[in-house]
């Protein structure tokens, strides 16, 4: 790489990008809050959070596709009213989305064409594209076979078009969304010898992402943002894994949880070398081995997208391992019914899309998987005055609010629906409680709440697997704290000597023998 | 062997004036469904037009004027599933039958309120209706074999909707893969992200595409009642539309497949009408009805076995709403 930073580009010309002040909210949710942002000319820079922490939103309001509630976006010095993606385009600005915006019985040149014909017909501006595409595939070692149909090629050279598509519309700025998500780490270091030569030749690239090893290897300067808001900027030779792992993080005030200590007993469920691969065939969960015992809290730690939502779907038998054993109380467990059968409870990360049916009433709701059992059914009719009077029941002890039990899923808020799968899933009395995320966007009460019965489920010698991005909860809950890393486990650790420090160094994939 | 070459002449002749419906309709919808709105309501543009071309040829004695007016009603038609269906994202299927089932009652309706002929508009006159022209040397040509009879019965001797309709094969064509518009058209049925941030907008490309919808199905409309038939009645497009959609879907949404597809629809239709009252060897007489299912038999059988896996436009029949 050639200087630190572009130090030398930065005196005299104008940033390449500016943001000042912008404002975005999706109804209730705060996705961009007063965030000031300068990307210099001619540099890589950064941009680093965890999932759902406002980044892509951020770049889809450069990029046009959304529109900011308030603030300003310079583009080399100059303001920009940036209203969709064709002024974007116009003002020098590319963007190669996380899922790629390509049309997939097209051609490499037909992708690359549209929006740009260059001409009423194809014919002329097909030939232009051509020539220019070959010019531009040799300045920027960008391979690729123009007439190959889309759907035919690998998702790497996807992603080169994309980038080819940017390059032809003529982008001095390139922002790339989670571009290495997909990609194999071959791929994804060709990615940054891309990048690198783009840099060389001028431009300016912004690349999103959660990986701080990314951010380390590829960037001159670095933005953190947590929580919809910009939190720190560095340079990236200033800074390292550790510092930028705590502020994407973040320290919050510690919730206390009085818990005595943990009398673990015999084993509940083992998972030995247990690896998945998702739908794109990237290896999420690799070789992982752990146990969890009746009687103690477990907890899984992890940046967000480190292969822990994909361990959780495995263990609940909603996503198919491709090797490894998952044993509960010894036996092997084949899918999400037969999970319900042997007594295991599943807390879904994302309870909108997978813990509750938005248009069912509460008390559907709240048997939903267990509606087979003779007590809610009964010759395949439901007992629904029965149904009702246990949802009423289960309301009112986990203080869900309104105890309606008519009400829409939807209708209750975020915190009161969580309770309502939580009530589900505790009181059909499970022995392995898999939990992911149990407080995201869930007020502090509730949270305190959902704690509390989650140590008073742990002293009654239940086993329960706590997955959670949020440093505090797994440090205040668990009694043992595994790290996963990148779809390996980097560490173990007890409660007793967990520090935010120590486990930020195995979150950013640090293990403790090299730290 | 006179009597049957003759015979497969005419059968030619009578397919060629029946697919010209249902190929002008298919290249309608292909337009539509391409662009990623499904359009079930094809029979009603079609039934539409029909009304309108009538009415209006019936009151002003001009062919011409009864094709605008065609033309006009189908595509307000459309801009109605536009606005339902695009601006406002409404169910496409539901959009398309309600304009469907408003037309089948409104025609009969309103000619019975304008012409007072229990839910007939009548045409008559030689300017109010296309009439078949003798294209040059057709009966000089006559006397050269094979090529003279075929010229003179089947390319010879239709209505210039017939031939309108034979020059929007090639043009439909061209147009859906040669041009800007076809490969956004093309584009915005398949994903209409990739389009949205290339810069282009959706709904835009959306309505543009429903407008040629409109004109083709009008013209559609426009040849039931005053081309190929002398006025309007009551259901006359007798599920056209909806065969034509079949044919588009026989045909993978590509013009030229989706016009062999008519054609074969046509030509069963053709059979159909030979058919009726013939003693064949064997079977004997078969009842009009069993006959008259022919042309929809064949689209059920057609449908459900021979075409493989239709793959359609991906995002077809999805309104399109930035996910975020």
């Amino acid at each position: 790489m050639s200087g630190a930073g572009g130090d030398g580009r930065t005196s005299g010309a104008p940033p390449a990008i500016e943001l000042l002040g912008i404002d975005k909210s999706f109804g209730p949710v705060h996705a961009n809050d007063d965030i000031h942002l300068t990307v210099e000319a001619g540099t890589i820079h950064g941009i680093v959070g965890e999932n759902g922490a406002g980044k892509s939103t951020l770049m889809n309001i450069v990029y046009g596709f959304y529109q900011a509630d308030s603030g300003i976006i310079r583009v080399d010095g100059e303001e920009r009213a940036i209203r969709s993606p064709e002024d974007a385009i116009e003002a020098g600005i590319g963007m190669v989305h996380q899922h790629f915006m390509l049309v997939e019985p097209f051609t490499v040149l037909e992708n690359i064409l549209l929006g740009a014909e260059g001409g009423w017909t194809l014919k002329a501006g097909k030939a232009r594209a051509r020539e220019a595409l070959l010019r531009l595939e040799q300045d920027y070692a960008l391979e690729v076979d123009i007439d190959a149909r889309i759907a035919d090629l690998p998702v790497g050279i996807q992603q080169r078009v994309e980038i080819l598509k940017a390059l032809f519309r003529g982008a001095r700025v390139l922002i790339l969304d989670e571009p290495t998500g997909v990609l194999t780490p071959q791929e994804a270091d060709h990615l940054f010898r891309i990048l690198r030569n783009l840099k060389e030749q001028g431009r300016t690239v912004i690349l999103i992402t959660h990986k701080l090893r990314e951010i380390m290897a590829a960037t001159d300067t670095v933005s953190v943002m947590r929580q919809g808001a910009m939190v720190a900027h560095r340079r990236t030779a200033d800074t390292t894994t550790e510092e930028l792992a705590e502020l994407m993080v973040g320290r919050k005030v510690l919730l206390r949880v009085d818990k005595q200590p943990a009398r673990p007993g015999s084993p509940v469920l083992e998972v030995e070398h247990l690896e998945v691969v998702d739908e794109q065939g990237v290896r999420r969960v690799k070789d992982v081995s752990f146990t969890v015992r009746a009687g103690e809290i477990v907890g899984i730690a992890g940046v967000a997208g480190n292969g822990q939502s994909e361990l959780l779907e495995a263990l609940s038998g909603i996503r198919r391992p491709s090797g490894g054993r998952v044993l509960l109380h010894g036996e092997p467990l084949a899918d999400a019914a037969d999970c319900r059968l042997k007594k295991l409870g599943h807390v879904p990360e994302d309870r909108l899309r997978m813990g509750l049916v938005r248009g069912f009433p509460a008390y559907e709701n709240a048997i939903l998987g267990y509606q087979l059992l003779p007590a809610y059914a009964e010759h395949g009719f439901l007992k629904k005055r029965s149904i009702i009077a246990r949802c009423l029941d289960w309301m009112q002890g986990y203080d869900v609010r309104p105890a309606a039990p008519h009400l829409q899923a939807t209708s209750f808020s975020g915190g009161n629906q969580q309770k309502l799968v939580l009530a589900r899933e505790m009181e059909h009395d499970p022995d392995l409680l898999l939990v992911g995320q149990p407080t995201r966007g869930v007020d502090i009460g509730a949270i305190e709440f959902i704690h509390k019965r989650l140590v008073a489920m742990r002293d009654a010698g239940k086993a329960i697997l706590l997955v959670s991005v949020e440093l505090d909860e797994i440090m205040s809950l668990a009694d043992r704290i595994i790290v996963m890393f990148d779809g390996t486990i980097t560490g173990e650790v007890d409660q007793a000597e967990a520090t935010a420090r120590g486990l930020g160094l195995l979150m950013a994939g640090i293990s403790n023998e090299a730290a | 062997m006179e009597e049957l070459a003759t015979q497969v002449l005419l059968l030619t002749a009578s397919t060629v004036r029946l697919a010209t419906p249902l190929v002008l309709c298919a290249m309608a919808g292909l337009f539509a469904e391409r662009s990623g709105v499904v359009d079930i309501g094809l029979e009603g543009k079609m039934l539409g037009a029909a009304f309108a071309a009538a009415a209006a040829a019936a009151v002003s004695g001009s062919a011409w004027v009864g094709l605008v007016a065609a033309i006009a009603v189908s595509w307000s038609l459309a801009m109605l599933h536009g606005f339902a269906s695009i601006t406002h994202k409404g169910d496409q299927v539901v959009s398309g039958m309600a304009i469907n089932i408003a037309v089948a009652g409104l025609g009969p309706v309103l000619a019975d309120a304008w012409f007072r002929q229990a839910g007939r508009v009548p045409v008559s006159g030689e300017d109010a209706r296309f009439l078949p022209i003798e294209l040059p040397f057709a009966e000089a040509a006559r006397s050269i074999p094979l090529i003279g009879p075929f010229y003179a019965e089947v390319v010879s001797d239709h209505n210039l909707l017939v031939y309108v309709a034979a020059v929007s094969i090639p043009i439909v064509a061209w147009v859906v893969y040669r041009t800007r518009f076809g490969l956004r058209l093309r584009a915005v049925g398949e994903n209409p992200s990739a389009v949205d941030t290339a810069g282009i907008s959706v709904d835009g490309m959306r309505y543009r595409a429903l407008m040629v919808t409109g004109l083709l199905a009008g013209i559609a409309g426009a040849y039931l009642s005053i081309a190929q038939g002398a006025g309007f009645t009551r259901d006359m497009s007798a599920g056209r539309g909806y065969l034509a959609l079949a044919a588009l879907i026989f045909g993978k949404w590509r013009p030229v497949p989706a016009v062999l597809a008519c054609l074969l629809f046509a030509f069963a239709d053709a059979v159909q009408a030979r058919l009726q009252g013939v003693e064949l060897p064997l079977i004997g007489e078969i009842p009009t009805q069993a006959i008259q299912a022919l042309p929809y038999l064949l689209t059920i059988l057609l449908l459900a076995g021979f075409v493989g896996r239709a793959v359609a436009p991906r995002a077809i029949g999805q309104p399109y709403v930035k996910e975020r």
